[in-house]
């Protein structure tokens, strides 16, 4: 790796997932094999088609004090806990400015979610209802904005080189990561605060994708529904939760020795332009951005060695993404180990890119690929080397580049490379 | 039956250790909402609309601004509680 201006690498990791309340503890889970999904018990699940959800395994409250807690989103609190985990991973001590190693102007944040403070939004509007005007929150507005988590996440660390939310559904939290590199690339930050989040477990969410058909109503079998490239996939299960991670310029980390896990290589981006939720059947608008990753990167199909697939376990998606692939990289996707870890982490929307960028990069950093649970019969049309059952070990010498891919409702494509260093 | 000046202390102080987290036995007549209480302007709002509740009075958004202390808003409660 040349430490350049342009080469950008990935400093600090933080999540709280359905698996767990950190990135060690999801990735525990994640190499076992474990489902986070459960069954909702609650009164409000009850006459649903869907009732069954990957709840975060930890709960917010829990390590934000009430005070602060009563004034965010749900999401916004997940984005808070994924981002500090991150931060002091990353080896910073305070906020930038407070922190001698990090000036303000040079520290940007991009934290992405799908649909926003929609709780906040729902449950405001049944405020407004049954105790009337005076009684609506007056923080409902920075709740339920879409940029709440981005701008809560740089006031908590100082970030005064830019604040952006990236929305692009389920593509977000890729788009918030990919966004961030290009603030580094062109010498925008130094460092940026970079990843997705999601907080939709609601009746109202829940009923509207289940009437979308595009979950999995399998409510006798949580644990067992999320199930991508099986031929019974019968739709995604929702999850909840953020992946935040810390990027830096390689120049910039190496000046103040910070441990590095992987090179942010960069991002490919497309957009199908075919249907408003479908995506494009023969996977051509992925394919084009797999060729815009490879294309404008220094990157060799050798190297790769793994993908997390976007596979949120529908009958059209999961296949088009295999198609996409094996067009781009013909017989190089062979060597590739396909894992689609919503299979256990359930499909966190707009955190699905955070998550799933965070379980790429500690795919890297243990060299080992986490398993695709549920697989009973492997969809016959699945071509490529998916990781089955228990996870695998990746090479354990030499260079090695994972991909994360993320798509989301609108077409948009998002694919982001990284390689060890 | 109308609350007296202790009783409002401690209702009010009940409410900002609810929406500041400020323990009650901080929250005193002298006290800035803005200052020592953690109580910024959209939080204000909040004390403003839990103390009509408790106390059964109704602030105007316009006499909201001259309640700069835990006092004020006590002397006002005293004042208007019906």
């Amino acid at each position: 790796m040349n430490a350049t201006n342009d080469t950008v690498v990935v400093t600090g990791i933080g999540a709280t997932t359905p698996l767990g309340g950190d990135s060690a503890s999801t990735w525990d889970g994640l190499v076992a094999g474990r489902s986070g999904v459960v069954a909702l018990e609650e009164e409000w699940a009850e006459g649903l088609p869907v009732r069954i959800a990957a709840r975060a395994a930890v709960e917010p409250g829990e390590s934000i004090p009430r005070p602060q807690a009563r004034r965010l989103d749900r999401s916004a609190q997940f984005a808070l806990i994924a981002a500090r985990e991150a931060w002091a991973d990353a080896g910073f001590s305070a906020r930038a400015g407070e922190d001698p190693t990090v000036a303000p102007d040079r520290l940007g944040a991009v934290v992405a979610s799908g649909i926003g403070g929609v709780t906040t939004l729902l449950e405001q509007y049944d405020v407004l209802r049954e105790k009337g005007v005076r009684r609506v929150s007056p923080h409902t507005v920075p709740m339920l904005m879409p940029n709440s988590p981005s701008a809560n996440v740089g006031l908590e660390v100082n970030a005064r080189a830019g604040v952006h939310t990236p929305v692009s559904a389920c593509a977000s939290g890729s788009e918030a990561v990919g966004y961030a590199i290009e603030m580094i690339r062109t010498g925008r930050a130094d460092i940026v605060v970079a990843g997705g989040t999601e907080a939709a477990l609601h009746p109202l969410p829940v009923a509207a994708f289940a009437n979308m058909m595009a979950m999995s109503k399998n409510n006798e079998d949580p644990q067992g529904a999320s199930r991508p490239f099986d031929v019974d996939r019968n739709g995604f299960v929702l999850g909840e939760g953020s992946g935040v991670i810390v990027l830096e310029s390689a120049e910039h980390a190496r000046r103040r020795g910070a441990r590095v896990y992987a090179e942010a290589v960069g991002q490919g981006i497309s957009a199908d332009s075919h249907d408003i939720v479908q995506p494009e059947p023969s996977g051509n608008g992925i394919a084009h951005a797999l060729q815009n990753l490879m294309a404008r990167n220094d990157l060799d199909p050798a190297e790769i060695v793994h993908i997390n697939a976007h596979a949120t376990s529908t009958p059209q998606g999961d296949l088009a993404e295999l198609k996409a692939m094996r067009k781009v990289f013909g017989d190089d996707m062979d060597h590739m180990g396909i894992s689609a870890t919503k299979s256990m982490t359930g499909h966190l929307l707009g955190g699905a890119g955070g998550v799933e960028t965070v379980a790429t990069l500690l795919a890297l950093h243990h060299r080992t690929a986490p398993p695709t649970i549920n697989i009973h019969n492997l969809d016959p049309e699945a071509d490529g080397d998916i990781v089955r059952d228990t996870a695998r070990a990746l090479p354990a010498e030499g260079r090695i580049a994972a991909l994360n891919n993320s798509f989301g409702f609108g077409g948009h494509n998002v694919v982001l490379a990284f390689r060890t260093v | 039956m109308a609350a007296t000046q202790e009783e409002i202390v401690s209702g009010l102080a009940e409410i900002v250790n609810e929406i500041a987290g400020i323990p009650t036995e901080d929250v005193k007549p002298e006290k800035s909402f803005t200052d020592d209480l953690d109580v910024d302007s959209l939080s204000m709002v909040e004390v403003v609309v839990a103390a009509e509740e408790k106390f059964g009075v109704k602030i105007p958004d316009d006499d909201v601004k001259n309640l700069k202390t835990v006092g004020d808003a006590t002397d006002y409660i005293l004042k208007h509680q019906s």
